[in-house]
């Protein structure tokens, strides 16, 4: 009940406030168009197939990733404006509040990659075996719930929006760029194949590409393993940076 | 059961060197309005949130209704409403969703909830205003929903921290009105801060003042004034704490609330 309502709250505050899904959508829409219009031709020159393809599922990733880090603004903004008072003097516990709201910023965030994903049907994309989309929007949400999770225990950590900023430049960015979301894995040189393969937001990016267009640079197995383990380390790095919230 | 609906014992708190309230001990009766002052920084609002389970002590124990605050949290949430310093309401939200969510966030019966939330609606005289968002209504409004909200649950204590902050003359008094009916009517224990010592000379059966973390004076209010030979409780309170202004350390956060809420208003 209590986890309903403020999964609602959530809800409202995003259908409320239109240019925030807007923007969330348009970003990464952009990156789909000025890629995949202005590399598309040397990608397929170099004989790598269709761009597009390759790049719808990592655009994808690139909607569910800055969409729920950014979520975490949402943590920092009820921290500074007083409403996480109400909800921290109110006899609910902490996991539940986190729960209720996290289950909300991951709804609102799967939605916009949803629709990400059929704008890009409408430039050409088409996902080769549809008895696998289901598979594809399971492991989105798992990847969605486990990044909300990240994104509201760094909020619960740092206290500015500045603070929050420098992170996503320093982290989310570099996580996003060296993740093969863009670019094939498989011509990035050495040292930066190793990172990628360190990187949880690469088998993310992957196991999309499995699904979606039967593509990949790990094996899928290897992705699922990787992906439920974040799922793990991130709900606990959110639940117990959240519990350790003093106002 | 006690007589006291609040018995507070050796309280402390520290912030890494900083003692920010030292050792007090005080109890609050039943059905008592009791007010609480001190200058900025005395550690007023730290001991409100020490006393309604926001922020751990760093020694002393609290009791609320006969409630280890400190042991039962959850118990002890039912027991109190609160009105924050700084507003707690969600402003994207209308002022009946706040109301409602405060309700389940209270396992309050969905009856009760409709049925109360309208009475006290009414009360503060928002009920017209039910469906607008909270970000559309001046501070007065505001004010009056937190505590229209705060009161939903049939609190047994109501905590108002520098509920009268900002507002003109006319809501002020008009916001004790409904305190103090609220406290005849439903013998609901009131426990405030202000800055503005002719309310609490009006209010408040009984004062505590404090000051630098300490309690130095507590009584009522011919007491205080009898302690300090003065004619009204500012001279009394004056005497009590000085007239130095107190050099308050800035706390990052609020620094960068006002930022922003100077911001947003231009
Ligand atoms: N999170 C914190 N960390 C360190 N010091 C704090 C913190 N919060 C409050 N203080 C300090 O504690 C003192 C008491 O603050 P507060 O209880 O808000 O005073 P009051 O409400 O009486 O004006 C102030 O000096 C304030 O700077
Ligand atoms: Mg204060």
């Amino acid at each position: 009940m209590e986890i309903y309502y403020l999964w609602l709250r959530q809800i409202k505050r995003y259908t409320r406030s239109k240019s925030r899904m807007i923007g969330a959508v348009g970003q990464p829409i952009l990156f789909l168009l000025a890629l995949g219009y202005g590399i598309g031709s040397l990608y397929k020159r170099a004989g790598n197939g269709n761009y597009i393809e390759f790049l719808v599922p990592g655009i994808i990733i690139q909607t569910i990733l800055f969409g729920a880090i950014f979520w975490g603004i949402n943590i920092i903004w009820d921290k500074q404006f007083g409403f996480l008072k109400e909800t921290l003097v109110a006899p609910v516990s902490r996991l539940r509040i986190l729960m209720g709201s996290a289950l909300g910023g991951s709804t609102t965030t799967l939605a916009q990659a949803t629709m990400v994903f059929f704008l890009s049907m409408l430039l050409g994309f088409r996902p080769y075996n549809w008895l696998l989309v289901p598979l594809a929007l399971i492991v989105a949400m798992l990847f969605t719930f486990a990044v909300t999770c990240f994104g509201a225990g760094l909020a619960s950590r740092v206290n500015d929006f500045q603070g929050f900023q420098a992170i996503n430049q320093f982290l989310i960015f570099p996580l996003f760029f060296l993740s093969g979301a863009l670019f094939p894995i498989q011509g990035f040189p050495k040292a930066l194949k190793i990172i990628a393969s360190c990187n949880p937001v690469s088998y993310s990016v992957d196991a999309m590409r499995h699904l979606l267009i039967n593509q990949g640079y790990f094996q899928l197995w290897k992705d699922l393993a990787v992906l439920g383990l974040m799922v793990v380390v991130m709900v606990w790095f959110g639940v117990s940076s959240f519990k350790k919230i003093e106002t | 059961m006690s007589d006291s609906i609040i018995d507070v014992k050796n309280l402390t708190k520290i912030y890494g060197e900083h003692k920010v309230v030292k050792n007090i001990s005080f109890s609050v009766a039943r059905g008592e309005v009791f007010g609480f002052l001190g200058p900025n920084g005395a550690g007023k609002s730290t001991t409100i949130k020490m006393l309604t389970t926001l922020l751990k002590p760093t020694n002393g124990t609290i009791k609320l209704d006969g409630t280890n605050v400190i042991e039962e949290k959850n118990e002890a949430r039912f027991s109190f409403g609160i009105v924050f310093q700084d507003p707690s309401l969600d402003d994207e939200l209308t002022a009946y969703e706040n109301m409602e969510l405060h309700g389940v966030l209270y396992h309050l019966p969905k009856a009760d909830r409709i049925k109360r939330s309208e009475e006290l609606m009414k009360l503060v005289e928002l009920w017209d205003r039910k469906d607008s968002l909270v970000k559309t209504f001046s501070g007065g409004m505001k004010r009056r929903l937190e505590i229209a909200r705060g009161l939903l649950h049939h609190p047994k204590v109501l905590f108002l921290d520098e509920p009268t902050l900002g507002l003109d003359t006319q809501t002020r008094n008009l916001l004790w009105d409904y305190v103090e009916k609220l406290n005849k009517t439903e013998g609901m224990t009131i426990f405030f801060t202000t800055h503005y010592l002719e309310e609490a000379e009006n209010v408040a059966d009984r004062i505590a003042v404090i000051d630098d973390g300490k309690i130095i004076a507590n009584g009522t209010v011919k007491q205080l004034l009898a302690l300090t030979k003065t004619k009204d409780l500012e001279s009394a309170y004056l005497r009590l704490t000085g007239k130095q202004i107190r050099e308050e350390e800035v706390d990052p956060n609020e620094a960068f609330r006002s930022r922003v809420r100077s911001r947003r208003m231009r």
